[in-house]
């Protein structure tokens, strides 16, 4: 979705702090027309101020200018800088009114004659599927329903960034896929860039093209989506990015391109380099991991374990099992190969991996 | 028992010919009770806005004498309004006791903190993303707080009805600074202590079953309203 050239938005030294903590502090960020940012990070990492603080609205004591155009904020009044941004959080937060008229609003507060009004609206209605519900009460709909309504809205002012506060969160599967279907539909073509907050792998990787990791109020890491999800920067964007196996470490030897990696008393491969007594964390992924009976032990891969099948959980489409090989190693296996193993909780399997299949993340103390 | 079905079938005749002298006091009763309700409803709305919308130190204490003031003894409020506009009185000059403008102030100095206090707890019960939601759809301070006091619609309605219900009944403010002088400063309660204290029975239970009639259409309004809002 990404478009070159210009920027939709700029983030120059933003520092917000309270009661003398600073809570968030993004040096530098910035945004191209179109661009999908996913902003991650765990539970009062600062994801939500940064949002607010990019919209002009300073809670706290804040510091940086944010550029959105050719208007600064501060320097812009906040009214005029905030028109070419739209807002959807997980409430929808409609207002007691007809749903045409949670649309219009926006527009409304512009100053949009009443025929552009009835267009537009109209327009955002077919777009998310709620023509039908133009005259019925907002606060009668359902979740769904009224999330669509809540993303007509912020788009029925074809905003030039939109702002989502984890909009899918509260939503069911199925529901959530169609109005993500929806919403990648109205942005494409549109040059809207968004910035979303999320806790979802599957949003950030169907709708984002760049990820920011935040933590503690600082960028962690900033990349291209799958590059992040691949090679996380902390444990955090591990598990986000779906690695199921997490270790701490301390590397025992490292050469030729593998680090030895301690870690609960047995030793790791993994591909890279590290110093000798460095901490890390290992990260392997659920479905780098091969298990096969105890007694068929032919393997090129250079971490092979013995272990038991502890637990075996049904997921959509295959099973998690969880091995107990002095540490817990969580694998995915297909039914088909339940059924030719005979997996069973209790059994005894070699679980395996490759060193190149281990992301290491070294720590700083 | 006789007493109180000669009275009820003589109301009923002077409701019914349309009695001047009911006619009358009915019509200052709305037009005082109005007024007041009127001035609290501007006064009441915008304050209890403006603090539920700002933060201060104190604010604790201002919302606490509020829902005090909610409260308010209207015999109070009628000995401090007298006492303020009595001949020697601070605003003595105003030559403002016995006229029905002391009477609107002692009504309005009532309904106001029942109004504010009351717009001030429906403001505050919106939800505190809402603001940020309309700000971010391009709001002016002024516009936010227009569709937020929108959003609160029905219970700052149910705030006035409630200020209007308490001041139409209300009689030891209106008797101390309006007197109670016939044709000028006389209302439905007033009028209806005098008329029973001189034994005119009929006439107090007519009063009285205008009063009752008004009070219930305001509570019945009150109560249609906050159905079909709850709908």
């Amino acid at each position: 979705m990404k478009r070159g050239g210009k920027t939709a938005l700029t983030v120059n030294g933003l520092l917000v702090e309270v009661g003398g903590t600073v809570i968030l502090n993004v040096p530098r960020l910035a945004l191209a027309p179109g661009e999908v940012l996913a902003i991650i990070g765990p539970n009062g990492a600062g994801k939500t101020t940064l949002l607010t603080s990019v919209l002009g609205i300073q809670r706290y004591k804040s510091k940086g200018i944010v550029t959105r155009g050719d208007l600064a904020f501060p320097g812009t009044p906040p009214h005029i800088y905030r028109r070419g941004f739209s807002m959807v959080f997980q409430d929808s937060l409609l207002f007691n009114a007809s749903v045409f008229d949670n649309v219009a609003s926006g527009l409304r507060i512009r100053g949009v004659g009443r025929w552009e009004v009835k267009k537009r609206v109209d327009e955002q209605l077919e777009r998310f599927g709620i023509a039908a519900l133009g005259e019925r009460r907002a606060l009668s709909l359902s979740g769904g329903e009224a999330q669509r309504v809540s993303l007509a809205r912020a788009m029925a002012t074809s905003p030039e960034v939109l702002l989502l506060d984890e909009p899918f969160a509260s939503l069911d599967t199925p529901t959530r896929e169609s109005i993500l279907d929806d919403l990648e539909r109205a942005l494409s073509g549109s040059g809207t860039a968004v910035m979303l907050v999320t806790h979802d792998r599957v949003e950030t990787l169907r709708l984002a093209d760049r990820v920011l990791v935040l933590e503690k109020g600082k960028i962690l890491q900033e990349g291209e989506t799958i590059d992040v999800l691949r090679r996380p920067a902390s444990e955090f964007v591990a598990s986000f990015a779906g690695t199921e196996t997490v270790l701490a470490g301390r590397v025992a030897r490292s050469g030729g391109g593998i680090v030895v990696v301690a870690a609960s008393g047995l030793e790791v491969e993994a591909a890279g380099e590290a110093n000798k007594g460095q901490r890390v964390a290992l990260c392997i992924r659920p479905e780098n991991i091969v298990l096969a009976s105890a007694g068929r032990t032919k393997t090129s891969a250079r971490n092979t374990y013995q272990g038991r099948v502890e637990r075996l959980m049904p997921m959509a489409h295959y099973y998690k099992a969880v091995i107990d090989c002095g540490f817990p190693l969580v694998a995915y296996v297909t039914q088909q190969s339940m059924d030719e193993m005979g997996l069973r909780e209790g059994l005894r399997v070699h679980a395996s991996f490759k060193a190149t299949s281990v992301h290491l993340i070294k720590k700083e103390h | 028992m006789d007493l109180i079905l000669t009275g009820i079938v003589e109301a009923f005749r002077l409701l019914v010919t349309l009695d001047d002298e009911i006619l009358r006091v009915t019509l200052l009763s709305l037009q005082i009770s109005g007024s007041a309700t009127l001035v609290s409803l501007v006064l009441g709305v915008s304050s209890g806005t403006a603090i539920a919308l700002s933060e201060f130190p104190g604010k604790r204490l201002v919302v606490s004498a509020i829902n005090t003031g909610m409260g308010l003894p209207p015999v109070v409020v009628g000995l401090f309004v007298t006492i303020f506009i009595w001949r020697n009185g601070p605003f003595g000059f105003l030559g403002m006791l016995y006229t029905p403008s002391a009477m609107v102030l002692a009504q309005a100095i009532i309904a106001t903190p029942i109004v504010t206090g009351i717009s001030f707890a429906a403001i505050q019960h919106l939800p505190d993303k809402l603001r940020l939601q309309i700000l971010s759809l391009g709001a002016t301070r002024a516009q936010m707080v227009w569709m937020l006091m929108r959003e609160a619609r029905l219970p700052i309605l149910a705030a006035v009805m409630a200020g209007f219900g308490g001041v139409i009944s209300e009689i030891g403010a209106s008797i101390m600074v309006g007197g109670n002088i016939k044709g000028y400063t006389r209302v439905l309660t007033t009028a209806t202590v005098m008329e029973t204290s001189r034994g005119n029975f009929d006439v107090a239970i007519a009063l009285s079953i205008i009063l009752l009639m008004l009070t219930f259409t305001i509570n019945y309004i009150l109560t249609s309203i906050q159905q079909r809002g709850g709908r």
